[in-house]
């Protein structure tokens, strides 16, 4: 099976946010960027599923990027990944999610892979939106937030949280799953894998975008809360607080 | 001005709230606002949205359908917004919502705004929607170029209509889909109330609890609120194991935007306040008067939440009587 991983590479968690001079997105001087984490359960997953297949087939990483994603790919590659993809485009973070996964879906067509793993969201515009475009486009399957993948023949069964219970969802080859944490733990790249990963092959191409809507007009900060009252110490402060939950805050 | 269609979720026969919160939405940025309903109750569930903002309600029942199928509804929506050209369509951010969103943008060639925390009209009549990135340490205000926008929007945060009439209902034939993915089953967990990202009301705890079966005092405080609180979680003490992942607040877990949220033994490391920033009323216990928390709690209380948290169960109760 040729598994494609889509990923891609965004600002470490703890990034702390500066709006940007002149476009509506963070000012990314001296941020640390690095793999998505939810993609990397995607990759373990592709990198589980080829090796309970007894190593056949292929695991191919796909990143729209500009050429700094090189770095995140050989990550992947480190990981165990046969070959990346980098779908090369300078302006690739300011992206909406329509045209990433037009790129995305032209890329796995040319591949002609029958699964796609992604994670279910890019931790920097938070929008959870490419896998469920990219099996639109393709007029694949799709299930999202996979806490669970099992795939028998070319039957996929998934699971997933939902509010209050589990979901299981069926579905069959061609598909795209989008990986949720707790689908498996993600192994470290060991010196091995990155000595490896220096000579796997990393092509370069150019992103085929799809035409976007999304039109983003602002980047704005939230307001600072304004709170930080410390009521008390003690179980002494309880009355005052409950006092200020029913009297201030009107939210008992 | 033309239409913002709605898909309202079912359960059994009652529309979610949060679908009503987007009714409402819909209904305050002003024009015709057209509810979608699909399942076997859909014509019941349609039934019950007076005073929710809607004028129309489309009820698709597919009685030969025994499972949901996203393709089905987004068939379905695709259908009727062919109909109506809607300036907008909206869902909650729920697990529905995020997962119908986007197929039903991609396959109508639109934009989408996810989780969206406010809305407005933008000069011309387009809709215009804010909405977090960067975990909720910013925020962006983004629009389509084209008719319509598809938006989802967060839970708790719009209110519901609660006025107008009730919407004429109209039965619609489920259009015909090619079905790729069938939910087979759904496992309600074991406890059955209320999730984390729909409470009004939750009470959260973390590493400062101690240990798992220092739980019961949250519990406790969470029944408090009788029915109206869930239980979350930081992910130290998922990743240990006292918790279950679907508790989990934050970055890699739930957003949640509820109107009180207790926050009991969490540092308030960065990416769980991406998770809660935007609750209405924080609450935090902590002994250590210098926790990140306190920064962003509106009251906070100073100590051993052992003590505190029993004593506070005693005096809400009391309060709430
Ligand atoms: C990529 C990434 C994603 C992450 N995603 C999430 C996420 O989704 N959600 C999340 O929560 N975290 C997330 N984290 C982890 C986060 O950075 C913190 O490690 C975590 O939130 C800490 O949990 P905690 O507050 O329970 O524990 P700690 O940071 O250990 O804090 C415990 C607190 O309890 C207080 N305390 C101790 N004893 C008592 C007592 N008796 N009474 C009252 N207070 C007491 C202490 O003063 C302390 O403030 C993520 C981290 C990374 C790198």
């Amino acid at each position: 099976m040729k598994i494609a991983v889509c990923m891609k590479r965004v600002p470490a968690t703890d990034t702390k946010v500066k709006p940007g001079a002149g476009r509506p997105w963070i000012d990314s001087t001296g941020v640390e960027y690095v793999l998505n984490p939810y993609d990397e359960f995607a990759i373990e997953e592709a990198l589980r599923l080829k090796e309970a297949r007894g190593g056949a087939g292929e695991v191919v990483v796909v990143c729209v990027g500009s050429a700094d994603a090189q770095k995140e790919l050989r990550t992947a590659l480190a990981m165990g990944a046969d070959r990346a993809i980098l779908l090369e485009d300078a302006q690739a973070e300011l992206r909406d999610a329509q045209e990433i996964a037009g790129a995305l879906a032209a890329a796995v067509k040319e591949l002609g892979s029958e699964l796609v793993l992604l994670g279910k969201t890019g931790v920097d515009r938070d929008q959870s939106q490419t896998g469920q475009r990219v099996a639109t486009r393709l007029g694949w399957g799709c299930a999202i937030e996979c806490a669970k993948i099992a795939i028998d023949g070319s039957a996929i069964r998934a699971e997933r949280e939902i509010e209050g219970g589990r979901e299981v969802l069926e579905l069959s080859l061609p598909a795209v799953l989008s990986c949720e944490k707790g689908l498996n733990e993600p192994r470290y790249a060991g010196l091995k894998g990155i000595m490896a990963a220096k000579k796997k092959p990393l092509e370069t191409k150019a992103p085929q975008y799809a035409a976007a809507q999304g039109e983003v007009l602002s980047f704005e900060m939230p307001p600072e809360r304004s709170g930080g009252r410390i009521v008390g110490s003690g179980v002494d402060a309880v009355a005052e607080l409950v006092r200020l939950l029913q009297q201030e805050a009107k939210v008992l | 001005m033309s239409a913002i269609l709605v898909y309202v979720e079912t359960k059994d026969d009652q529309p979610k709230k949060a679908s009503l919160e987007a009714l409402g939405a819909a209904s305050r940025l002003g024009g015709e606002v057209v509810a979608l309903l699909y399942g076997r109750h859909a014509q019941a569930a349609a039934a019950k949205l007076a005073l929710s903002g809607a004028a129309k309600a489309l009820a698709v029942e597919d009685a030969q359908r025994a499972h949901f199928s996203p393709e089905a509804v987004v068939a379905a929506l695709a259908a009727a917004a062919a109909k109506l050209s809607p300036r907008a369509i909206f869902f909650a951010a729920t697990s529905q919502g995020r997962d119908l969103a986007p197929r039903l943008a991609e396959k109508l060639g639109c934009a989408q705004a996810s989780d969206c925390t406010e809305l407005r009209n933008g000069g011309d009549g387009k809709v215009e929607a804010r909405r977090p990135v960067m975990a909720g340490k910013a925020y962006t205000w983004m629009r389509a170029k084209n008719a319509t926008l598809v938006a989802t929007l967060r839970p708790n945060v719009f209110a519901e209509a609660k006025s107008g009439g009730a919407p004429a209902v109209e039965s619609m034939a489920a259009p015909a889909a090619d079905l790729k993915s069938i939910v087979k089953e759904i496992v309600a967990s074991a406890s059955g109330v209320l999730d984390v990202s729909e409470a009004p009301v939750v009470v959260s705890g973390g590493r400062g609890l101690k240990e798992a079966s220092n739980w019961k005092v949250l519990e406790d405080l969470a029944a408090a609120f009788g029915g109206r609180a869930a239980l979350g979680a930081s992910r130290a003490v998922v990743d240990a194991g006292w918790r279950p992942h679907a508790e989990q607040v934050g970055q890699t877990g739930k957003t949640v935007a509820p109107q009180l949220y207790f926050a009991v033994g969490i540092s308030g490391a960065i990416q769980h306040l991406a998770g809660m920033r935007t609750a209405k009323t924080i609450v935090a216990i902590n002994k250590d008067a210098e926790a990140p928390i306190f920064k962003v709690a509106d009251y906070g209380i100073v100590g051993d939440a052992l003590e505190i948290v029993p004593a506070l169960t005693a005096a809400i109760k009391k309060a709430i009587g």
